[in-house]
């Protein structure tokens, strides 16, 4: 049915990623309105196991791909076999995680059934019969409300932690093996190995917790400061451009127009004065707080708590404060 | 080797962003536009692969846009690409990403090609979909976000280290291929002076949807802008002061776990 909804159950790892419940909550504003049904996917390596998981969220369906030739991410293989069961099943709405694989998978994909697809969406509603998102544009300097013409297939990657997660009800959905269709042959480019970043902390993209640094770090080795603030929320460290430039942190930890759009929790701005592109990359984080010694900086006008004063000073002490609150 | 380089004229980064007065998209008047940043990396990648293998190697820019877009591939030119395909028709005002990727699979398989470099999103609809969509289209594999690139001996294939989430993932692939880089990837090069001059010698072929062979824009992926909104408004910044800095930053840990209810 052209009403139905098909949600990617992205794993990584061997394990589902936390915001496919956010689409799946998502799934549910399309078929509250257009009374379809919402069945998911899960491919590769840990499937079966990771497919429990979201059995009590009001799927009608789970659907299981576990070939030895999806536990390895590769766009060609993923995009077959979701093509596939998008061709025989007739689905009109096709949601992934605005992910590092959902991003590369949803336009091929889209691409192969003659689909329509909107990005790194923020909010999804239905305004009559049509799906209207929501996304930003220009590095969310503003935002646009789309809607597709025709009738194609849509595909949506949303971005994480924008969606309250589905909650568990006590129906579980039917969980079905399925055959992926996808040969060796298929694949021309494929992951064969996964380096870590070092440090050993999480993505920005993907933490709660963000405590990100700017030029007046003055080095590298005074990032430390942070990672100690970071590592009591299990937290990500990030930089600005200014910092990345300077060669103080390394170009995946940027938060900005040039780096990645964030969207955590909380987030800590430690001597970043907040040039518009960076800005544009964190103003949706729930709680801002910013610390810097120009009290004009233009970073206080986007953040919701603000000290004045000497970073070095400031940061370790907020450290140990929060270390007695957690404790 | 025929190296593509893929390049859209874009508002620069530090731009601010207003919506028109009609409502139907941005105010272009004082905006400065540039290359689109992550496409600088292509560009940089794609001259560097050419220095490498020498030979016959070429570098072909292609640029779907406005006629102003001439400014960005010269400046592309610049740099050391050798020559350019500028796809400019008014029916292409406002493509979507697939009628983008359609226009550009045409052009670039007429081309030929053996690798194509390109930015990882634009900076302005950020939709990063027209390299995917060109690959499926061209049926070739992609290789998203490059944080480093690696051409095999006999240039047969490459490892691309593809940036996805706390970490890289090695990526292994067969040419043909098409690859959005990142920042980080190499440090793009200035245009230098003779570069400018030689430039300007430098051959643009312009094309247009009928000398492409289209009657009209293909209608891939269609879709319509409701709307253009501006961003909800912040709060007020609540500053937090004392007399010593110790109690304000007390002050705000409080603040963050009684009022914020963050901690």
């Amino acid at each position: 049915m052209a009403n139905d909804v098909l949600v990617f159950g992205e794993l990584r790892g061997g394990e589902i990623k936390k915001v496919v419940r956010e689409l799946i909550a998502a799934g549910k504003v399309i078929t509250e309105s257009t009374g379809g049904s919402i069945d998911a996917v899960l491919m590769g390596r840990g499937s079966e196991n990771e497919a429990e998981k979201v059995r009590k969220l009001g799927l009608r369906k789970i659907a299981v791909l576990s070939d030895e030739i999806l536990d390895n991410y590769s766009t060609e293989g993923y995009a077959e076999a979701l093509a596939g069961m998008i061709k025989e099943e007739g689905y009109g709405y096709i949601l992934l995680g605005a992910t590092a694989m959902g991003r590369d998978l949803g336009p091929r994909t889209a691409a192969k059934v003659d689909g329509v697809m909107f990005s790194d969406c923020v909010d999804l509603r239905v305004e009559g019969t049509s799906l209207v998102a929501r996304r930003p544009v220009y590095s969310g300097k503003l935002l646009i409300d789309i809607t597709p013409v025709g009738d194609h297939p849509v595909f949506v990657t949303i971005r994480p932690n924008n969606i309250a997660p589905a909650g568990e009800g006590a129906d579980s959905s039917d969980v079905v093996q399925r055959p992926s269709g996808v040969t060796r042959e298929m694949i021309r480019a494929i992951a064969t190995e996964i380096v870590p970043l070092s440090g050993g902390r999480p993505d920005v993209s993907e933490a709660d917790v963000i405590v990100s640094g700017g030029r007046a770090m003055k080095d590298a080795a005074n990032f430390k400061l942070l990672g100690d603030l970071a590592d009591l929320f299990g937290g990500a460290v990030g930089a600005s451009r200014a910092a990345v430039d300077a060669g103080f942190a390394e170009q995946p930890l940027q938060v900005g127009q040039t780096g990645k759009v964030v969207n955590p929790k909380l987030y800590i701005a430690c001597g970043i004065s907040g040039a518009i592109q960076h800005l544009a990359g964190m103003r949706t984080s729930k709680v801002i707080v910013a610390i810097n010694k120009d009290p004009n900086a233009p970073i206080f006008e986007k953040a919701h708590y603000g000290i004045v004063g000497d970073l070095f000073e400031i940061v370790p002490i907020l450290t140990e404060e929060i270390k007695k609150l957690l404790n | 080797m025929k190296i593509i380089v893929l390049l859209k004229r874009v508002p620069d980064t530090e731009a601010k962003i207003l919506i028109n007065q009609e409502g139907t998209g941005i105010r272009e008047d004082g905006v400065k536009f540039i290359i689109n940043t992550y496409d600088e990396y292509g560009i940089e990648e794609g001259i560097k692969l050419k220095e490498k293998i020498g030979g016959d190697s070429k570098v072909t820019v292609v640029c779907l846009g406005p006629e102003e877009s001439t400014e960005v591939i010269r400046t592309a030119l610049a740099m050391g690409a050798d020559d350019a395909v500028h796809i400019c028709d008014p029916a292409l005002k406002a493509p979507s990403p697939f009628t983008t990727a359609a226009v550009l699979a045409k052009a670039i398989g007429e081309e030929g090609f053996d690798i194509i470099f390109c930015g990882k999103q634009g900076i302005d609809d950020d939709t990063a979909q027209v390299q995917s969509g060109l690959a499926e289209m061209l049926d070739i594999p992609q290789v998203n976000i490059a944080g480093s690139f690696e051409l095999s001996e006999d240039a047969s294939k490459a490892v691309v280290g593809r940036r996805i989430e706390g970490g890289t993932e090695m990526i292994e692939t067969s040419l043909p291929v098409i690859v959005s880089c990142d920042k980080g990837l190499n440090e793009p090069r200035y245009a230098s002076l003779p570069g400018i001059m030689k430039a300007k010698k430098k051959e643009i072929r312009t094309r247009t949807l009928a000398d492409l062979g289209f009657d009209e824009a293909p209608g891939a992926g269609a879709s319509r802008i409701l709307k253009w909104l501006t961003l909800p408004k912040g709060g007020e910044c609540r500053m937090v002061e004392a007399e010593e800095v110790s109690d304000a930053v007390k002050e705000l840990a409080r603040l963050l776990r009684e009022e914020a209810k963050i901690i």
